[in-house]
């Protein structure tokens, strides 16, 4: 049938290539490799799940991104979403904490608390997670350039509230390597950030050894106009670049690699991102498996968390973002994702409102408590369509990372720029598709609807609390052990110009009350700043 | 002097305002106005508003492009504006896209930004409203030269 298609029907070709036959059979199953990476759940390779019993055991994490203004704010909004359901925590920093600068740095003019929580010391810390019960509520930080320092602030504060650092979970997103590629919040040139990041791993695999000090994202590569082969492709990439950068200095790979996570993003075509995502988690447990000789199960796992993307949201018609998540949250629930979270129907307009983020969180609750998600394993699992497209789609991300190695290595690319001129060519031509209408966005380029004013409540921005974060950093100052301060620097500069592992360094520092820009003029000082390669090639 | 073909192609500067480093957007756009046929001097991120006053006046531009995602465009074009009026560049041509919420466009206009250009607008539009308006200012250019 596939091949005597009428010539009046139309080809369908996926986002990442592969061409959709209107009717699937175990032919086609077999044709594309068969059931050989299917297995079962919480077995190698883990295609079907990495857990035997999944969402029946424990639904999935819900962990909305969340933070804004100062620390007692974002305080506030943490605890009325874990009153409202929520399992985890999503921790928005504002650009200045992002980009490794203080609040009362001149480039951080306008920009403090503007789109996450401002963090100069560690006692933001101390307020912001005052209250919250640190072994029930796992938090992510979403922090990349200044993620050692941040990471250690964490550990700090955890410690000091008398949390067992050994036992203690969260995440910290910590992928530097995608933040070039997409994102933008790098701070130094690739090869010092590179050893950076494996410092926190070396550290928390010693100190924090249930902490994930690491979340790998294909989000931002696919929002940067990645398809979604390329998205999870991409992601192993790099997940490598990090377990190489460890294995140099001499650990064992399931020393590690049990604590590697990964952040993917969701939109587009339902089948295609089901299909993604298991093929995803067999492919990682092979490539760890087979290329890194890993022993422990837990090592080859694809533990992630999935999210609705923001590229999949519309600044036209925002009440159609509700039923967008929906979906997204759905496919995230029938691939399998441990954690999710949810973009907001008002965030292409502005930080989510507490409203759009509890009709975030009920949707993933809708499904858990009436929609029977956690009631069966993989319950896509065995259809023709997906299972061929579980394969192919497996195959062209191997076909990817093959020619990721083929050209020098994902580093080497994106040092070069080549990786970030590729998906931005990609993005241009997705753009193009949109406005003549070759690729369908509802509301966008059909079923507009003109002269309507959408209700979106925009959330507010008061310089005055820039002003007073200003001024507790400046009273930080005035009443911490400032020689202290300044040894524990000297310590910091010590290491990163020795090139041992700064971590412990940087932990002492941040007891100490130093700030996040104190820190960060100490490594740069030493590794310089990145320049961003500018390149536009089709 | 009255030349209606142009000399050279449009020169456009188009900057990463501040810290947001969002950049899909004004990289795709950069990608428009070079298939347009302008010459384009991307920044890449995290322009002050000294520094992208010093670009546009070393690259001798028609057009300073802003693209800002993360809201601080006004805080940010209140700083730009002085400093652009100050080394002449009042007579280019400037335009800002991105995240620019609605009730904030007079204000941009106001500061001197032609054209303002949110989220969803379409890429024709900004090309097209450049070749017009930056030809207007070349032209009124010419005229005082002549």
């Amino acid at each position: 049938m596939n091949d005597r298609l009428p010539p009046d029907i139309a080809a369908v070709v996926n986002e990442s290539g592969i061409s959709i036959q209107p009717l699937y059979t175990g032919d086609d199953v077999a044709a594309s490799g068969g059931l050989s990476m299917l297995g079962l759940p919480g077995e190698y390779p883990f295609t079907r799940g990495i857990h035997p019993l999944m969402f029946r055991k424990q639904p999935w994490t819900m962990r909305q991104y969340t933070g804004f203004g100062n620390a007692a704010d974002t305080n506030a909004r943490f605890k009325y979403l874990i009153a409202n359901g929520q399992t985890g925590l999503n921790v928005a920093f504002d650009l200045p904490t992002q980009c490794g600068m203080d609040s009362d740095d001149p480039q951080a003019e306008g920009e403090v608390g503007r789109v996450g929580m401002a963090v100069d010391t560690l006692r933001d810390f101390e307020t912001a997670f005052d209250g919250i019960d640190l072994d029930r509520i796992t938090v992510s930080l979403t922090i990349n350039g200044a993620a050692a320092i941040l990471i250690a602030m964490y550990l700090a504060m955890a410690e000091r509230r008398g949390f067992d650092l050994r036992k203690l979970r969260g995440t910290a997103q910590n992928d530097i390597l995608k933040e070039f590629i997409g994102r933008g919040t790098w701070i130094f040139p690739v090869e010092p950030s590179l050893k950076l990041v494996g410092d926190t791993i070396e550290y928390c695999a010693e100190h924090a050894p249930k902490y994930s000090p690491v979340s790998v994202c294909g989000y931002h590569i696919r929002e940067s106009g990645a398809n979604p082969a390329q998205e999870m492709a991409y992601a192993f990439c790099i997940a490598c670049a990090y377990a190489d950068e460890v294995l140099r200095r001499g650990m064992a790979i399931d020393e590690f690699a049990g604590r590697l996570s990964f952040n993917f993003n969701i939109f587009g075509n339902l089948f295609e991102q089901v299909a993604k995502f298991r093929a995803g988690r067999g492919l990682w447990a092979k490539i760890v498996h087979e290329r890194y000789a890993a022993q422990k199960p837990g090592s080859m796992w694809l533990r992630m968390i999935a999210g609705g993307g923001g590229s999949g949201l519309t600044h036209e018609q925002p009440e159609l973002n509700i039923v967008r998540g929906a979906y997204y949250a759905l496919i995230s629930a029938l691939s399998g994702a441990q954690t999710m979270a949810l973009c907001c129907y008002d965030e292409a307009y502005t930080i989510p409102s507490a409203y759009a983020q509890r009709i975030s969180l009920r949707t993933m609750q809708l499904l858990i408590e009436e929609m029977g998600l956690c009631d069966t394993v993989d319950p896509l699992g065995g259809s023709y369509y997906i299972e061929t497209l579980t394969n192919q789609m497996r195959s062209e991300m191997e076909n990817v990372v093959a020619d990721v190695d083929a050209r020098g290595g994902i580093v080497s690319l994106i040092a070069s720029g080549a990786i970030q001129s590729q998906v931005s060519a990609q993005a241009y031509r997705r753009q193009r598709d949109l406005e003549s209408g070759r690729m369908r966005k509802v509301g966008v380029n059909c079923y507009r609807t003109e002269g309507e004013d959408p209700q979106v409540e925009f959330h507010p921005y008061d310089a005055a609390d820039a002003r007073a974060q200003v001024a507790r950093l400046a009273d930080v100052r005035t009443t911490r052990d400032n020689a202290a301060v300044a040894r524990s620097l000297d310590e910091v500069r010590r290491a990163v110009s020795e090139g041992v592992n700064t971590m412990p360094a940087i932990v002492t520092a941040v007891k100490a009350y130093a700030s996040v820009g104190e820190i960060t003029a100490v490594l740069t000082a030493v590794v310089g700043r990145y320049r961003e390669p500018v390149r536009f090639e089709d | 002097m009255s030349t209606t073909a142009r000399e050279r192609p449009i020169k456009v500067v188009l900057a990463k305002p501040g810290l947001d480093g969002h950049d899909q957007g004004a990289k795709v756009v950069v990608r428009a106005l070079l298939a347009a046929g302008m010459e384009v001097i991307y920044t890449g991120l995290r322009q002050t508003p000294e520094a992208v006053t010093q670009i546009a006046l070393e690259e001798d531009v028609d057009v300073i492009a802003l693209s800002s995602m993360a809201g601080s465009h006004l805080a940010f074009c209140r700083r730009l504006k002085p400093l652009l009026d100050d080394a002449g560049l009042d007579d280019k041509l400037w335009i800002i896209g991105g995240n620019l919420p609605r009730q904030d466009h007079e204000a941009l206009r106001a500061l001197g930004f032609a054209g303002v250009f949110p989220t969803g607008s379409r890429l024709d539009d900004i090309t097209a409203f450049i070749e017009s308006h930056a030809g207007d200012a070349l032209r009124k250019l010419e005229d005082t030269h002549s």
